[in-house]
């Protein structure tokens, strides 16, 4: 079957096939979507935060820098006296650390953050020099002001980031961009069964994080509801099949208007000898901006990758045993902070 | 309920949590009557077993009496008296399917975890960190048991929980150890570690066919009941094991190496300080001194079983020793539920009587206190069953000791 369906990627999704929105209609493809589609882009910020966030990268290196090669003479500048050098040196680790982490990572808000922090810190250290008896104390309070009007410049960026912080995926990448996530799994049910279980729409709000439901508007057409969180109104979205092989393949991708227009497929590929089925998911968000990132991250939460797999988990799980397994309201005794923020971050299952 | 609860290294309470209850439908709830004290459950008392969070039931080895099934469970009802495997297996999946309970697919909802760190994950286990599964445990008044349908089998009222409650973990985690010896008629198979699944491996090697089975540790109470169970006893404090197992073997060595010690394993010597100092700068997770001996122990050709836990890193195996002498290594959490019937019959005819290893019985309400007296192998002690409805003792208890453990 499918030489369509080569690398998993459904006719017209891939890249070099000219066609960025995949919800494009098949022959005449429509203009990129514009801002109108995007209710979220009248939220974008006016200040220039990347470029500020990169001068503070930058700054974050030079100050490291100096503090990991000349510790006592910078000590010293600052009027904290020479006696301070491994004090130093370490600050020094630490800007090190944050500029790389500015300047390297698509989400430069937690470095900024980081920041923030250790001006507060360093902060405290200066306030030291402010002692009478110390007799650098006119450069320390320099030092003092100094600091702080960086603390205010960090602070403004991490925050200023963070509100506006789209998917970490693409936030920070300026140009428009494809996002496109595969996975696949294997299960002793035969093609056939895994299809017809797909093929019933209703099943797939079992094992889809973050979808309510799916209901058929005709034999193609689909109407999607996601899961919303209290404050927000839940995504909804109508997808059509583009591709239906009966116990081998399915194709979808969003009718014109969603708001998160995106492309998908899944391939249910014989194993030999009648071992069962490879189940290959293929989900594609194409052209993907910076901005039109908070709809796209209600979907995608932190890790798609990890999350497209967790469904093709529950898929299996739900086809071989019926149920999804889980520890989540069963008995445990007090949980300490840890454990509470494993629970929040889904790094267990368990309460 | 009441429950064993981990709140962080060699930090055990028993305290009240809320009662478990039915969250799938293939789900059961016992009542437990009877649950026992693992050696690998002291590897989570010290703090060696990562993924452990503060609030985390444990226990693993455990029966009782079915209380509520849910509704898709068609072969238990209440009232049943059942042994419940510590896998969790959804008995559908492809390692299910061929009798590979602890790799199934499906009964880890933390995979992704133990994917990260082993590169796959194998199933879920109670009582056994978010690795495996983060599932509540079994030292406790009552247990919920996923996939209820596949794993609990039901026992005989003419057979004592003492009998057939280490059907659960260490009967078949030992009889599984021998069986992947490939155990020939004429075989020496030699087991390193003297506690449960050390005896239980010797009473099952010889059962397989074994003709001698030599049995390693250093605790004299361990190395009698090893005698009493059929082997050969060496105490590794007093002869140097490797020249010993040679001269029993005219220089070829054992046939098949069982190491039943696993990841807090003891030596002597340079070794030991450096497998300790290794430890502590968490430069190796694991001190594997018995698996190192068993590796160069074993003959030309043999199999190295390991039924023993180890976590995660280990070091100075020697390696080549495996290459160059055709070594077959064998482990892995034990597949309980295909042992089930096969040892409950066994223990039906007669064949073997499990609660032999039983040195201590003590309320539940004591478990931090059989937790410190196993791992010290204080008062010769080798394993502790908890009753998890008996009364602390009171002072006007026998001894007119309030915490006396009494002899089995």
């Amino acid at each position: 079957m499918a030489t369509a369906f080569q690398s998993g990627t459904p006719p017209g999704l891939g890249r070099s096939a000219g066609q960025h929105d995949p919800a494009s209609s098949g022959t005449a493809p429509r203009p990129r979507p514009t801002h109108r589609h995007y209710a979220r882009r009248r939220e974008t910020p006016d200040l220039d935060t990347a470029s500020l966030a990169q001068g503070l990268g930058w700054f974050s290196i030079a100050i490291g820098v100096a503090a990991v090669l000349a510790p006592r003479t910078l000590g010293s500048l600052a009027g904290v006296g020479q006696g301070s050098g491994s004090l130093m040196r370490s600050t020094g680790i630490r800007e090190l650390a944050n500029g790389v982490g500015i300047l390297s990572q698509r989400n430069p808000a937690p470095w900024l953050w980081s920041r923030v922090v250790g001006d507060v810190v360093d902060l405290a250290v200066l306030a030291t020099g402010l002692r009478p008896d110390n007799p650098g104390r006119g450069r320390a309070a320099f030092s003092f002001a100094a600091v702080a009007g960086v603390l205010a410049l960090d602070a403004l960026a991490a925050s200023h980031l963070t509100k506006h912080a789209g998917h970490p995926l693409v936030s920070g990448v300026a140009a428009p961009t494809d996002l496109y996530f595969e996975t696949s799994i294997a299960t002793g049910k035969m093609p056939e069964e895994c299809y017809r279980f797909w093929r019933n729409v209703a099943n797939l709000p079992r094992f889809i994080d973050g979808v309510q439901s799916v209901q058929a508007l005709d034999e193609r057409r689909f109407h999607w509801v996601g899961k919303g969180s209290s404050d927000e109104t839940p995504l909804e979205w109508d997808c059509e099949i583009t591709e239906d092989r009966p116990g081998a393949a399915l194709a979808w991708r969003t009718v014109n208007g969603a708001e998160v227009p995106n492309a998908g497929s899944v391939i249910f590929e014989p194993l030999p000898h009648g071992r069962g089925t490879i189940v290959r998911l293929s989900i594609h968000y194409s052209p993907v901006d910076g901005e039109l990132t908070a709809a796209l991250a209600r979907l995608l939460r932190q890790d798609p990758q990890s999350q497209v797999h967790e469904d093709l988990r529950r898929f299996k799980q739900l086809l071989e045993s019926g149920e999804i397994a889980t520890t989540h309201g069963q008995s445990t005794g007090r949980r300490s902070f840890i454990g509470r923020a494993a629970r929040r971050w889904r790094l267990t299952d368990s309460n | 309920m009441k429950a064993n609860v981990w709140y962080g290294k060699e930090q055990l309470r028993v305290e009240d949590v809320p009662d478990p209850r039915i969250l799938n439908p293939r789900d059961a709830i016992i009542r437990i009557t009877s649950t026992a004290i693992c050696g690998s459950d002291l590897h989570i008392y010290g703090g060696y077993i990562p993924g452990m969070l503060a609030g985390d039931i444990i226990g693993h080895e455990f029966m009782g009496e079915v209380v509520e099934v849910g509704k898709g469970v068609q072969n238990l009802k209440v009232g049943d008296r059942v042994v419940n495997p510590f896998p969790i297996a959804c008995g559908g999946c492809f390692f299910c399917q061929q009798n590979q309970f602890s790799l199934c697919e499906n009964s880890n909802p933390n995979a992704w975890a133990a994917e990260k760190l082993w590169g796959h994950s194998p199933a879920g286990l109670f009582g056994y960190s978010h690795l495996l599964g983060g599932y509540a445990g079994g030292q406790a008044q009552y247990a919920r048991i996923p996939f209820a349908d596949v794993g609990p089998i039901k026992v005989p009222d003419s057979l004592t929980d003492e009998q057939v409650l280490f059907l659960s973990d260490v009967f078949p985690t030992g009889y599984m150890a021998a069986e992947q010896c490939n155990i020939q008629p004429g075989d020496t198979v030699a087991v390193w570690g003297c506690g449960p699944v050390g005896l239980f491996s010797i009473k099952s090697a010889l059962l397989l066919g074994a003709t001698r089975v030599v049995a390693i540790d250093r605790f004299p109470e361990r190395l009698h009941k090893a005698l009493e169970a059929g082997a050969e006893v060496l105490n590794y404090e007093q002869v140097d094991v490797l020249e010993v197992l040679k001269d029993m073997t005219g220089g070829r060595g054992p046939d098949a190496c069982i190491d039943a010690v696993g990841l807090e394993g003891h030596s002597h010597g340079l070794f030991g300080v450096y497998d300790r100092v290794k430890q502590k700068l968490m430069l190796e997770s694991d001190r594997p001194p018995s698996l190192r001996q068993a590796l160069k122990a074993c003959r030309n050709g043999g199999t190295v079983s390991i039924p023993a836990v180890y976590g995660g890193f280990l070091d100075k195996i020697l390696f080549g020793s495996i290459v160059n002498r055709a070594l077959t290594l064998k482990s892995g959490q034990t597949h309980v539920q295909r042992y089930l019937k096969p040892l409950l019959g066994l223990i039906e005819q007669g064949k073997i009587d499990p609660s032999f290893i039983i040195t201590h019985t003590l309320p539940l309400s004591q478990a931090a206190e059989g937790y410190r007296m196993f791992r010290d192998k204080e008062d010769s002690c080798v394993k502790v069953v908890l009753k998890p409805w008996a009364e602390p003792p009171t002072l006007s208890g026998h001894d007119g000791q309030p915490g006396q453990p009494h002899l089995h």
